[in-house]
């Protein structure tokens, strides 16, 4: 067994009834990585949260754990927490309580955190001892990420730990979970935001529809180089729009739809990355001020819409 | 796709991980025991719950104490104002019909099914990875707060009635006297005794809370239970099937107060209600452990868990049934005419002197009264046996000192669980007046109307 991985898995499978949640996934986490797991609806994301979790055992394949393997009489690991499908807390306590009844439940007191110091790192020390009724969605998700850190885990597994974050809040679990890695704990988590798994993740993997269409660094999708959508916003649209029309390899779209908003000084165009650098020259080369260009879609979620055969967004939608 | 790790673990959490021996210890069962506790105290219903409980019998007690009506057609109510143990039992009857159920209901019933409608469950295995142990967890956090709340209804109505009346000797089902040392042995007893239906309850309750999960249902099912089987006790059902319901054991604790004691029933309710309690808790750990946490869609209700729950439960029915008509030889009602004249007979012959006391006159014993009863049913007509308000019988007994046979007539009620009321019909000189003025201070007349309990199962 390999010490330094901190989860393993091969030929993973798990059915629910007439459902194939996971199909022969293979997964492999590094120690004290961030590691993603990307898809839509329905890909299996959670079920395979649960299972390194020890919610539920595979129906097929191999799970080893912090070294240990995982299985029907086998159960995860000590060092291992996390929440799936949102921290579970009870709204009749407050939050100190939460945390402190949670500890309580800890085999060993020597790998029990400090109550104080978990609701500090995730910046609810104020909030300690209102009651979880009245919490908002994002200081619930804090909390719950407080809760798991209370255990000192080695193996953090977090399902859309960035769900109903305002961006402060963000930035502060974010904060936490590059201090953990690099503190050697592996991270595991799920996200719809692809702006997330870039910021925080050295490897993603997306599924769909139970398999595995992608693992590796979110830079690798990106380096793949697919024609995405730029938005461009100009200060005489109507001359960026010209120049954009002119230079090969680049397409105008929503043409219309663009005109037709009240930031009517947005074009889309559509382009690979060297016809876009080609654009941008000419462009400076006309004398016309640019004040955006930006994807309309990041390059990641261009890629997961792509892999996963989601229904790419306009230039339009995607703004909404 | 197996990264290398280039960089050591910095410290702490993350430092070392030791192949194959990190298997998960076990969280003991108390501590998750203790954080079952600390929900269970958060949440105002039981926290209203413990307040009603271990403050509104005493005051409801003392309250009626204050009345000039008593509720006399509830079991012991008719001596409120003679003793301070007769408002527990008025209680204890009372609860029996409606607190423990909601009791059950509140405690036991929600146990589980909160963890599904706070969408706790995942949070809850994740930290302590032990189906079992958090079912264990729960069954006994469920049994002390059930406990808990019924040793209040037990405290404060002794209380309350103490504070109204004091510790003054009890009238037994049977008319005799117990003492104030004898009645609090008694009426703790009954209380004990109560505990084991509502064990049964409490099951079913956890049994419900696991199979219908977030659906009210579950959380209702100790009070439906708890409904059915008390209509079940009214209806003239064979002694047999009675017996078998652990609903019985909230009637029979009657038996603690005649003299002999009907302890058969007692007995049997218990055991059935504990093999009830056993069956429904192994089921609810059955259906627990099989439960599937991966998929929140499902919270367990469905076909499979009703019928892994209701099917065994009337298996275990028809076999207490069985075996308590193999157990006891009983048959029919129960109630037959030779054991409501010995009843009804031993009763008047208990209270007669407590008559005579009251009224100033020489004291007389029971024996020397050589009391008989004739009754008869329907006037005669049809079977001599059996519940019902057409019972009516002629007590007869010899008067001390006067070498004369006096009688009186008494019209009957029995209910199929055995327990009577009996209503003076005349002479009015011995059961014609409600009050008896004692040293210008009126109280009941004992013989005016009283209770009695036929014992369904023995012919004594």
């Amino acid at each position: 067994m390999d010490t330094t991985i901190a989860v393993r898995g091969h030929g993973i499978t798990k059915v629910f009834g007439d459902v194939v949640a996971l199909d022969h996934v293979d997964v492999s986490v590094a120690q004290g990585q961030i590691y993603g797991l990307v898809g839509p609806n329905g890909a299996g994301k959670t079920t395979l949260l649960g299972l390194m979790l020890g919610l539920a055992v595979a129906d097929e394949g191999d799970l080893e754990i912090l070294g240990t393997s995982v299985g029907r009489g086998l159960p995860a690991p000590d060092g291992v927490s996390g929440f799936v499908d949102g921290p579970g807390l009870y709204p009749t306590l407050t939050a100190k309580q939460n945390l402190a009844t949670l500890l309580s439940l800890q085999p060993d007191d020597s790998l029990a955190g400090d109550v104080g110091d978990a609701l500090e790192q995730v910046g609810l020390t104020e909030a300690g001892d209102q009651k979880v009724r009245g919490f908002s969605l994002g200081m619930r998700q804090r909390l719950g990420l407080a809760a798991a850190l209370l255990t000192k885990p080695r193996l953090l597994v977090l399902d859309e730990p960035s769900n109903g974050l305002d961006p402060a809040g963000k930035r502060q679990v974010h904060q936490v979970l590059r201090r953990l890695a690099a503190q050697g704990v592996t991270v595991v988590l799920s996200s719809h935001r692809m702006d997330d798994l870039e910021a925080l993740c050295s490897e993603v993997t997306i599924l769909a529809k139970g398999h595995v269409v992608f693992s590796g660094p979110p830079k690798k999708l990106t380096d793949d180089n697919h024609e995405l959508d730029y938005r461009l916003r100009a200060l005489d649209p109507s001359a960026a729009h010209a120049v954009a029309a002119a230079t090969p390899g680049v397409r105008v779209v929503q043409d219309s739809d663009a005109v037709a908003r009240p930031d009517n000084d947005v074009i889309v165009v559509r382009a690979r990355t060297a016809a876009l650098d080609e654009l941008l020259a000419r462009i400076v080369r006309a004398n016309i001020p640019v004040r955006e260009l930006a994807p309309v879609v990041s390059p990641l979620e261009a890629a997961f819409l792509s892999l996963t055969d989601q229904p790419a967004l306009t230039g339009q939608e995607a703004d909404q | 796709m197996t990264t290398p790790l280039t960089d050591a673990p910095a410290a702490g959490a993350g430092a070392a991980l030791k192949p194959g021996t990190a298997g998960r210890r076990p969280v003991p069962v108390v501590r998750i025991l203790r954080m079952e506790l600390v929900k269970q105290f958060s949440a105002w219903r039981v926290r209203l719950l413990v307040l009603l409980c271990w403050l509104g019998p005493g005051l409801l007690v003392f309250a009626i104490d204050q009345q000039n009506t008593l509720p006399s057609d509830t079991l012991f109510g008719r001596w409120m104002h003679a003793t301070g143990w007769a408002g527990s039992l008025v209680v204890l009857g009372v609860a029996g019909t409606w607190a423990l159920p909601l009791v059950t209901s509140v405690v036991a019933g929600d146990v589980f099914a909160c963890e599904d409608r706070l969408g706790t469950w995942r949070h809850l295995i994740i930290a302590v990875r032990s189906h079992r142990r958090i079912f264990a967890a729960k069954a006994i956090a469920s049994v002390t707060v059930t406990g808990l709340l019924v040793a209040g209804l037990a405290v404060s109505s002794m209380l309350g009635g103490l504070l109204a009346e004091g510790n003054q000797p009890l009238v037994g089902l049977d008319g005799h006297l117990l003492t104030g040392g004898d009645a609090v042995g008694k009426v703790l007893l009954a209380w004990v005794c109560v505990l084991a239906p509502t064990l049964a309850l409490a099951a079913i309750g956890l049994l419900g809370s696991v199979a219908l999960g977030r659906s009210p249902m579950g959380l209702l099912l100790p009070m439906i239970a708890a409904l059915g089987m008390q209509t079940a006790q009214m209806l003239p059902l064979p002694v047999t099937v009675r017996l078998a319901l652990p609903g019985y054991t909230f009637i029979s604790w009657n038996g603690l107060f005649t003299d002999p004691q009907q302890l058969g029933p007692l007995l049997i309710g218990i055991g059935v209600s504990l093999v009830w309690a056993v069956v429904a808790t192994a089921l609810a750990c059955l259906l627990f452990l099989r439960r599937d946490f991966t998929n929140l869609n499902n919270d367990g209700a469905g076909r499979r868990a009703l019928t892994l729950g209701v099917l065994p439960l009337a298996g275990v029915l028809a076999a207490t049934v069985g075996a308590v008509a193999v157990g006891t030889g009983a048959g029919g009602s129960g109630i037959t005419q030779d054991k409501v004249q010995r009843s009804v007979a031993t009763v008047f012959s208990h209270l007669y002197p407590s008559q005579q006391a009251q009224m100033h006159q020489p004291a007389v014993t029971a024996a020397q009264l050589q009391t008989t009863a004739a009754c008869d049913k329907s006037e005669g007509l049809g079977a001599q046996a059996g519940p019902g308000n057409d019972w009516r019988c002629t007590v007869s007994w010899n008067v001390p000192g006067y070498n004369v046979t006096a009688q009186a007539i008494y019209q009957v009620d029995v209910t199929p669980t055995g327990r009577y009321i009996a209503d003076g019909d005349g002479p009015v000189q011995v059961n014609g007046y409600f009050l008896i003025i004692n040293a210008g201070k009126p109280t009941p007349n004992p013989l005016w109307q009283f209770d009695g309990n036929v014992d369904l199962i023995s012919d004594h």
